[in-house]
């Protein structure tokens, strides 16, 4: 079966209906305000487990959610 | 038994060592490619390639096959012609049959924005060593007679699309046994069933691996990981470009009429060739969610059959029989990323995506030619990591077969 995602405000619906969205989260070692932009703007952390996601409801409530889920299942 | 596993009869397994010129990460084609052109080519056989399961067991042995040249960039169509070249001789190199058929690529579009592109396409194919036509779709009925020119009562009418006579399949379990087997005879070490789970790096530099069976320190380690490859490049400080996303596949029963060139349409969402043992296989785009996960799913089906039975209603009689999944490193601009990462000791081969099997010949030429000379090869420079900080991104919409 397809990634379904928990809506607070439309229950479980397919990842079909959401608009995954990368939030930067450069590290903090990296001090250079360049360093900075360019994590920003390409570099990924992809990480491997549990993690906070940011995901749009496009075909339903249209609004940003907080989830949080397992990249490995 | 396979022609592989009989030549590791008369090989004998190693042990492991400790210490290598050359580690390579992962056992798949591009990691056993690196080590086969170090050995052949540059004469370096103190090389180990570590595999955590079995060789070609990820995304080398999960991919469609697809050798093509058809890409939409000028760096690229020379890279990948490069690959389309050595493919075609690897047979003749290796004495081993990698099933390799020219086959041809028809391209189809569905209107006037698909067109452009496909001009667009065959144009920057001719002028940079690509063999690449425009066609009409009275000749794309003439090249594939299955296609319904007329798919889904117009909706999907067939304005055209690109030929690319070059295109071809291989069968990719004995394209890395061919690889493997070839860079073992001459000395290099292969181990299966060894994970890497660290990266020495005392200082500023990584000077060798973890692994399950001990530590290997070694001159320069080297990234071929498939969709993995952010965890271990993070264990050397390095970030990347890159997302992982599973992508799906499946074949059905077996097809009794012969089913000639592979047809993709990104306007549908799909492509499908047919394998040796003549069964349909079809493929499509990424899941839409990064995950590391390698679960099928019943909704992929779904919206890979409606188009293709919609394109070629002959598979409308056909059954699905087997569906797997991979996880994919895409990177942002959909071009591969090879060479320096900005650690001393450490480089990758990485962003293969859903393209990597097409690019193992000639991007493990280009990664050996880096490791035995320490300068980049003109081939492949314009895919350093850097590009992104220097703000000139290799973005080819030409690179996957559907959209993304």
């Amino acid at each position: 079966m397809a990634l379904r995602l928990h809506c607070p405000h439309c229950g479980v619906r397919p990842v079909d209906e959401w608009v995954y969205g990368e939030v930067p989260d450069p590290p903090d070692h990296l001090t250079g305000a360049d360093e900075r932009d360019v994590d920003r703007g390409f570099m990924m952390s992809n990480t491997e487990g549990a993690k906070q996601e940011r995901w749009f409801h496009a075909g339903g409530c249209g609004r940003w959610q907080a989830i949080e889920r397992d990249t490995t299942i | 038994m396979n022609e592989f596993i009989e030549a590791q009869v008369a090989f004998g397994w190693e042990d492991l060592r400790s210490s290598y010129d050359v580690v390579i990460v992962g056992g798949g084609g591009h990691g056993l490619s690196t080590a086969y052109h170090l050995a052949t080519r540059h004469g370096m056989t103190n090389v180990a390639v570590l595999e955590r399961g079995y060789i070609g067991s990820g995304n080398s042995g999960r991919n469609t096959t697809i050798i093509r040249a058809n890409y939409g960039i000028p760096e690229a169509v020379r890279f990948y012609q490069r690959s389309v070249d050595l493919y075609s001789r690897l047979e003749e190199e290796t004495g081993r049959w990698i099933m390799h058929d020219r086959k041809g690529l028809l391209w189809l579009v569905h209107g006037t924005p698909g067109t452009r592109h496909e001009r667009a396409r065959s144009i920057v194919n001719q002028a940079f060593g690509a063999d690449t036509v425009y066609v009409t779709p009275e000749e794309v009925g003439r090249i594939c007679p299955e296609v319904d020119l007329n798919a889904g009562g117009g909706e999907y009418r067939v304005t055209g699309g690109t030929y690319s006579p070059h295109a071809a399949t291989a069968r990719h379990d004995r394209v890395v046994w061919a690889l493997a087997e070839g860079a073992m005879k001459l000395g290099v070490h292969v181990h299966q069933r060894t994970a890497v789970t660290g990266l020495l790096k005392p200082g500023d530099r990584v000077t060798g691996v973890l692994t399950d069976r001990g530590p290997v320190s070694a001159g320069v380690v080297v990234s071929a990981v498939g969709g993995h490859v952010s965890t271990l490049a993070a264990m050397a400080g390095v970030r990347l470009p890159i997302r992982t996303h599973p992508l799906q596949a499946f074949v059905t029963n077996h097809y009794a009429g012969s089913f000639r060139p592979i047809v993709a349409s990104a306007e549908m969402g799909f492509y499908v060739s047919q394998t040796p043992r003549g069964e349909m296989l079809l493929g499509a785009g990424i899941d839409s969610q990064p995950s590391y996960s390698y679960r099928s799913s019943y909704e992929f089906l779904s919206h890979c059959s409606l188009p293709a039975v919609t394109l070629l209603p002959f598979l409308r009689n056909l059954t699905i029989l087997r569906q797997w999944a991979g996880v994919c490193d895409m990177s942002v601009d959909l071009s591969p990323i090879m060479g320096y990462t900005g650690v001393d000791g450490f480089l990758v081969t990485t962003g293969w995506g859903t393209w990597g099997f097409k690019g193992i010949p000639a991007g493990g030429e280009q990664m050996a030619e880096l490791i035995a000379t320490d300068r980049t090869p003109e081939l492949i420079a314009p895919f350093s990591l850097n590009r992104f900080k220097e703000d000139r991104l290799m973005f080819d919409p030409g690179s996957t077969g559907t959209t993304h």
